[in-house]
């Protein structure tokens, strides 16, 4: 195989060799290449096969408009399959390889597809494999889906890093070409913050293909790069255009590299939020639909120029370009500079002033003729709708259909594409946010044309900004105006003339979607999928419009391209995460005495946003056991128990009883100074919200509690209503939930434990009886007590300031020792939780009333309430509705399983309730539960099933009161 | 002149196919004829989106009410119908709406037969993770639902959820899997597909589907319906059914109604193609994540609402830095993969995240919507529901209980239980 | 993102805020009646374009402020305190 390499030129160096591996095969390159290049370089042609017929295909751009050289780039958990190698930098290791082939690239079996071509047309899914019924999924479906897709994820978790980066600038510059170069430099010479966001390695965009502009590139990158207010990132696609001005993009960190150097990201996720914003994102190169356009060695005429002038490789030896326009002259031009072989320019329109200086210098020109054939070999040169034609040698076809203005930033932004019948293509349209366009975008091509177009856009956007100092810098001339271009969207010859290649989307296709009525651009695309791969239609969406417009008999504007979204080029998963994902998912809340916990061995589990212990295994220990063992404890002597994620808000102001009032369905200004109280609040609708115990810490002082999921929302809630509804209420509310952390201490020997700890305050039941709230000091440090219990034990909660929480926990456990004192988690609390009866988390699931669980005599008689009056709704009221009870088991060897349903007769096919909450007893010796039971208070003591077909099973229980212990509540006040 | 309805004359069979691949596909007929409106239907739907489409077809093909009008604004199929994940299922846990999507997946069990269409319906399995106990308790209580009403349902350990879907990462600190609950009828559709086959198999009924038609005015008279105005005039109707997601509440307000539904948005995205890596869809509690590949080979996937009240179909940023993070933290392996494309649709939420199928105070005017983000799987029954509802001039059964007056009553069916919070469902 | 103008920390980006939906609804007087407090938690305008609504800095002053956003463009137009008033009509 021979080189492709001219002896000098081009943007590589060619003093340093890389080596890579395409398909098992070695390989050199230089670096500044892509994968693309260097490919073209060493001669290779076919890279990659189509996704529907499997045809063979090669590479057709030098950008992210690349339909077909899509390969799978890196082995193993690097794996990154679809990876454009037109996109690709080269690195020394570099291993890639085709995809979507079988067996192999050069024979692959599935093109047998290609011959099958008219039954396999646009929609033939829809109309077919439906006989017989059976068979879709069994055989049809699974073998399409085998055959379709493109390369294979990788199996394995990536091992790379990612982070995100928010910045803000004045004037952020998409785009580093003539226009991008200048807008930028007048926006920094005005005094703005100005960032550039290039896509590709190195800055310049089109200037990278005109040597005779190299030094101003060169000049304009230095003078930026001195500037302070300037940053210039490379490698960095911005992907998408959001509200208010905020833009995303990708900075690809280390692609470059076989893999990220040591704590190194390999991609930065960043956003700008820019006071205005210059899109200079030049213009794509569009097909045009003939027979053949898809062949091994059809290369679109800029992406030839570029692989010429950029990377000093000819990419074919005879060669024949095909223009509707000025632009593919240059690479006519430079193909004959590199002087390979023979190089005809076949153009369309029928007088071209250009064409007498391409005579001279030995091209072939043909006007107003049009390539009707290509076979990767030669090409079939016709007049213009003609027949017979000339066949010329040509390993090389390079189609320009002129040029669209990259709108896709603008479009998202808001402004809506206009057409521009000069251009035959849409330019942006008027700008929506604060944005403009600049340069090729904008429809203005020719670097003179766009650095100068650039220039003042860069200068208006810093005016917008607030900068107005004067610049000062040179700009390249200004060249003559090009000759228009002919509108040209397709050969009518026979053959297949794709306008979609890598989805394999023929002109055809576009007339038969017309034919069966889908002739709305959104209808054809869908229903051809034309547009919709990996380059996004870049090439061919606007050419697929056009045929679709011919047969519909109207112009191309009227039908117009499909709507432009996020994002410009395809963005990795990994980038869009950042550093959040996998253990940095969610931030995990600690409570203060997390460190204790795991010292002590204990199990601890995710609730919500917080990690709490489950339950303290001592060695040996297996299932249920710690969990009987903490429980019995607590029951039969003293427990501890870290309860500091219940959410805590302090309330002061003159008008917090009378605002607490309002909020709970009970009254709060009537509980004593020293008291705490428990208390029911609801939504608007009547359903409950929240509960917890508030305590009246002074006359306009409360401390109120809530359920840790409810913190926030509770806090929320609470601040709306004192703002918005009652702004009357003199009440300031405050979250101290991280500031207090609160151990409960349950079980009958909870007060001498305590007695023995705490200094200050007396502990009797006569001077602390059930509800009361105090202060003290335990180890010297001040806490509050309060004496509330949520097992059903004598027990009593401690808040103490959260830096001191292990001192005070220590002391306690040091008091509790002679009582054989146990740290208990959250499955035992959880245990005699459902032993007594309380409604927690499973019952206040925000379908169910106060009446629902048994508290419906709470709501007091009078006075404004939240949700009081939509609970008197009939189907609320409705004293039919599932109401909390308690369940247990006849046959006292059967488990219980939350989630099951409340049935008459096992098979019943009518539920009456469900089984919200379960465990093991360790009064009963069984296991119990509470269940939300239809009429549940009439059907006390009556036998029903709990049944959960999901595990095939039914339990006869018996219904009784949701206090499984001490249903008289003697216990708590002992 | 018009064009006749072609009554079936063109059925897709094998030897259609093949007869028309070797003469050059010219024998195609168009899906569905583009008529002029005429100046009076028996019924007028409102929408060509897949409820619409299906509502028309079921008018005709159940109840033989043929002359129909759907009309649309645009072309047909590219609201909600043509912007959604393709999911399809009936894992509901509150009888009103099991019966109701059961219904809907039954329908689609049969649709390619009924339409002579290939809609893609593919069963490959609905999979709810679960994250805790709690949770486990929860999906445990709607699969049940399921079971007792006559639906599949079947809960999944660590282990089986390790055997059906082996890319899972089962480990996450704050969000590991405790086990799922899976709905193996459940799966996708291809969606452009089930809007083509419902108009071309109403419109081989007879049914008008009359594009680019927008309603501007709902005519009433002495309590009663008596047609629309549309940017192509007036048009009678003795019957008209609305069915236009994400432009609900401003039909109703042509009509002097209010309704408990508030716009928002939600995100979707497709990824790159790949070759077979999920076969089934899988939710996550995690980020609300949820995703499926596509016959294509794409990864179709979404998360949570945006969260504020929009018409845009514009998504923003945070909820796709969530949600990707959600992503990679589930799947691994999808971390090197690219997204392709992301856009976003109008979900007429309800105060209680159900739909409404039902008659309004206006003598024939009907009303469907508030569908949250289940249009899609429920696309045949809300259009054999509608089409029961509008014929009969009132609910089956199977509807029965989805009104607007639920509201009013205090019989919500509220699944999450997340209230009257659109935003927050 | 959207940029959330808040009358007392100045424009910050919208995952500093809290959303909660229509502010021209008013709660009723607790005797105003079940219509009143169904038309209050559940009737909604959900107009297409300029929405006024309640938004929460609570990543910030948590104060509770008016926003009036537009639902179409997402244009933010102007915002006030909990007890103020928006302006008249944004045209």
């Amino acid at each position: 195989m021979t080189s492709k390499r001219l002896p000098s030129g081009g943007l590589i160096d060619r003093g340093t060799t890389v080596r890579f591996n395409f398909d098992g095969r070695s390989f050199t390159g230089h670096p500044g290449d892509t994968l693309a290049s260097a490919l073209l370089a060493n001669g290779v042609r076919l890279v990659g096969r189509s996704f529907k017929y499997h045809r063979p295909r090669g590479i057709m751009t030098a950008g992210p408009e690349e339909p077909n050289a899509l390969v799978e780039l890196r082995e193993g958990a690097r794996r990154e399959p679809n990876t454009k190698a037109t996109e690709i930098e080269l690195h020394d290791g570099l291993v890639s390889a085709s995809q979507n082939r079988w067996p192999s690239l050069a024979f692959d079996l599935m093109s047998i597809n290609g011959f099958a071509g008219p039954a396999i047309s646009a929609g033939f899914y829809y109309k077919t494999f439906m006989w017989p019924k059976s068979f879709w999924e069994k055989l049809y479906e699974p073998l399409i889906r085998r055959a379709a897709g493109l390369g294979r994820a990788a199996s394995q978790p990536d091992p790379d890093h990612y982070e995100a980066m928010h910045a803000h600038c004045d004037v952020l510059v998409v785009g580093s070409g003539a226009a991008g170069l200048a807008a930028a430099r007048a926006a920094g010479e005005a005094g703005a913050r100005v960032i550039i966001c290039e896509r590709d390695f190195v800055p310049g965009g089109g200037l990278l293909l005109s040597p005779a502009d190299a030094a101003w590139r060169g000049d304009m990158v230095n003078a930026l790069e001195a500037m302070p207010n300037v940053e210039i990132l490379t490698r960095t696609n911005v992907f998408g255009y959001y509200d208010h001005n905020l833009l995303g993009a990708v900075e690809r960190v280390s692609d470059h590299k076989a893999e990220p150097d040591q704590h190194e990201v390999r991609q930065r996720y960043r956003t700008f939020r820019a006071k205005q914003v210059v899109l200079a994102t030049g213009a794509s190169e569009r097909l045009i639909a003939f027979p053949g356009n898809d062949r091994p060695g059809a290369m679109m005429a800029g992406a030839a120029l570029t692989y010429l002038r950029r990377f000093g490789v000819v990419p074919g030896r005879n060669a024949v370009v095909f223009t509707n326009n000025d632009s593919a002259y240059e690479t006519a031009l430079a193909l004959a500079e590199a002087g390979s072989g023979k190089v005809t320019l076949v153009d369309v329109r029928s007088q071209s002033a250009l064409a007498a200086a391409m005579t001279a210098r030995g091209i072939d020109v043909r006007l107003a003729s049009e390539v009707a054939y290509f076979d990767g070999k030669t090409a079939l040169v016709r007049r213009r709708g003609g027949a017979g034609g000339d066949k010329f040698v040509a390993d090389l076809l390079c189609p320009s259909g002129g040029w669209n203005p990259n709108v896709q930033l603008a479009s998202q932004s808001g402004a809506k594409p206009r057409w521009e019948a000069t251009l035959a293509s849409h330019v942006p349209g008027e700008s929506v946010q604060a944005e403009r366009s600049a340069g090729a975008t904008k429809g203005i091509f020719g670097i003179g044309a766009a650095a100068y177009d650039g220039a003042r856009a860069g200068r208006e956007a810093a005016a917008a900004a607030g900068f107005a100092k004067a610049q000062d810098f040179a700009l390249p001339e200004r060249g003559p105006a090009e000759q228009p271009i002919a509108p040209f969207w397709e050969v009518k010859a026979s053959g297949k003339s794709f306008v979609d290649l890598q989805h394999d989307v023929t002109a055809e296709d576009i007339r038969l979607a017309h034919r069966e009525g889908f002739s709305h651009v959104e209808h054809a695309k869908r229903y051809t999928t034309h547009g919709m791969a990996t380059d996004q239609g870049k090439l061919g969406s606007l050419v697929g419009s056009a045929i679709l417009a011919e047969a519909r008999g109207e112009p191309v504007e009227a039908v117009g391209v499909p709507t432009h979204r996020p994002y410009t080029m395809p963005v990795a998963f990994g980038a869009l995460a950042g550093h959040a994902s996998g253990a940095h998912f969610q931030p995990v809340r600690r409570t203060a005495l997390n460190d204790w916990h795991l010292r002590n061995g204990a199990v601890m589990q995710p609730t919500g946003a917080w990690l709490r212990p489950f339950f303290y295994p001592k060695p040996g220990e297996t299932g249920w056991e710690p969990i009987f063992r903490e429980a019995r404890a607590v029951r039969s002597s003293v427990g501890i128990c870290d309860v500091s994620t219940l959410g805590k808000i302090d309330v002061q102001g003159p008008d917090a009883a009378a605002f607490l009032d309002r909020l709970y369905i009970n009254t709060f200004s009537t509980l004593a100074v020293g008291k705490c109280r428990y208390g029911v609040m609801l939504r608007e609708d009547g359903i409950v919200f929240d509960d917890g115990t508030t305590s009246r810490l002074a006359e306009d002082h409360f401390l109120v509690t809530t359920t840790t999921g409810n913190a926030a929302p509770v806090l929320e809630h609470m601040e709306f209503h004192a703002q918005t509804v009652w702004p009357e209420l003199d009440v300031q509310f405050c979250s101290v939930t991280d500031q207090w952390a609160q151990v409960a201490v349950a079980g009958p020997k909870s007060r001498e434990t305590l007695a023995a700890a705490v200094d200050g305050l007396d502990l009797s039941n006569e001077v602390f009886p059930f509800m009361g709230v105090g202060e003290g000091k335990i180890a010297g440090v001040p806490v509050r007590l309060f004496r509330i219990s949520f097992s059903g034990e004598l027990a009593y909660e401690i808040a103490v300031p959260s830096g001191h929480a292990e001192t005070v926990w220590e002391a306690i456990l040091a008091a509790g020792k002679p009582f054989g004192i146990v740290p208990y988690g959250l499955e035992a609390m959880s245990l005699m939780r459902v032993e007594k009866g309380h409604a927690a988390g499973p019952e206040l699931n925000g379908q169910t009333t106060a009446a629902d669980l048994g508290m419906g005599r709470m709501m007091k008689k009078s006075g404004d309430v939240i949700g009081r009056v939509l609970a008197g709704r009939p189907g609320l009221a409705d004293p039919g509705r599932p109401r909390l009870v308690g369940i247990r088991p006849v046959d006292t060897n059967k488990r219980l399983r939350g989630g099951a349903h409340i049935v008459r007769e096992p098979g019943s096919g009518t539920s009456m309730g469900w089984v919200s909450s379960v465990t093991q007893s360790i009064e009963h010796a069984c296991w119990i539960g509470l269940a939300m039971v239809e009429n549940g208070e009439a059907l006390k003591n009556q036998r029903v099933f709990a049944v959960s077909p999901l595990h095939d099973e039914s339990v006869e229980v018996t219904i009784t009161s949701p206090h499984h212990v001490d249903p008289e509540n003697l216990r708590v006040r002992a | 002149m018009p064009a006749r309805p072609e009554r079936m004359t063109d059925r897709y069979s094998a030897w259609r196919l093949l007869k028309e691949s070797l003469s050059g596909n010219r024998g195609w007929k168009p899906a569905w004829r583009k008529p002029e409106p005429k100046a009076s239907y028996d019924v007028i739907i409102v929408g060509g989106g897949g409820h619409g489409l299906a509502t028309a077809h079921y008018l005709a093909s159940v109840h033989g009410i043929t002359n129909v009008a759907v009309v649309e604004k645009g072309p047909i199929g590219l609201g909600n119908g043509g912007r959604n994940t393709t999911i399809v299922r009936s894992n509901y846990g509150l009888p009103s709406n099991t019966r109701f999507y059961e219904h809907s997946l039954k329908l689609w069990e049969g649709l390619e037969q009924d339409l002579n269409y290939n809609v893609m319906m593919s069963q490959r399995g609905v999979l709810n993770l679960f994250h805790s106990d709690s949770q486990r308790d929860i999906a445990a209580r709607r699969g049940n639902s399921m079971r007792i009403q006559g639906v599949d349902a079947e809960l999944l350990d660590r282990e089986a959820v390790r055997s059906v879907a082996p890319f899972i990462e089962l480990d996450n600190p704050m969000f590991p899997i405790f086990g799922g609950l899976m709905q193996r009828r459940g799966g996708t559709a291809r969606h452009d597909a089930v809007i083509w086959g419902f108009a071309r198999a109403a419109d081989r009924r007879g049914v008008d589907i009359i594009e680019h038609c927008e309603v501007t005015g709902i005519r009433r008279e002495a309590g009663r319906v008596t047609g629309v105005e549309t940017t192509r005039g007036f048009i009678g109707a003795k019957k008209v059914g609305v069915a236009v997601a994400g432009n609900t509440s401003r039909l109703a307000t042509m009509a002097g109604l209010s309704l408990p539904v508030e716009s928002h948005l939600l995100q979707a995205f497709v990824s790159e193609a790949i070759k077979p890596m999920i076969d089934g869809v899988v939710t996550f509690g995690a980020g609300h994540f949820y995703i499926s590949q596509s016959d294509k080979g794409g990864l179709v996937f979404g998360g949570d609402l945006d969260g504020y009240n929009s018409y845009s179909q514009r998504g923003n940023l945070p909820v796709v830095e969530h949600l990707l993070g959600a992503a990679v933290s589930m799947i691994p392996a999808l971390s090197r993969l690219r997204v392709l494309r992301q856009w976003a649709g109008i979900m007429d939420m309800t105060m209680d995240s159900s739909p409404f199928i039902c008659k309004t105070p206006i003598d024939g005017l009907y009303f469907n919507g508030g569908w949250c983000y289940g249009g899609f799987k429920a696309t045949p029954g809300s259009g054999w529901c509608f089409a029961h509802t509008i014929a009969r001039n009132e609910p089956h059964a199977f509807n029965a209980d989805l009104t607007i007056d639920r509201f009013r009553d205090g019989r919500m069916i509220d699944e999450r239980g997340a209230g009257p919070n659109p935003w927050a469902q | 993102m959207h940029l959330i103008p808040c009358p007392y920390c100045g424009e910050r980006p919208q995952d500093e805020f809290h959303y909660r939906g229509d502010a021209t609804v008013k709660r009723p007087a607790p005797d105003a009646g079940e219509q009143a407090f169904y038309d209050y938690v559940y009737t909604r305008a959900n107009p297409r374009g300029w929405h006024d609504e309640w938004w929460q800095h609570y990543a910030g002053c948590r104060q509770w402020i008016r926003v009036r956003r537009n639902t179409l463009t997402h244009a933010v137009a102007a915002s006030a305190g909990p007890a103020d008033a928006l302006p008249e009509a944004t045209p």
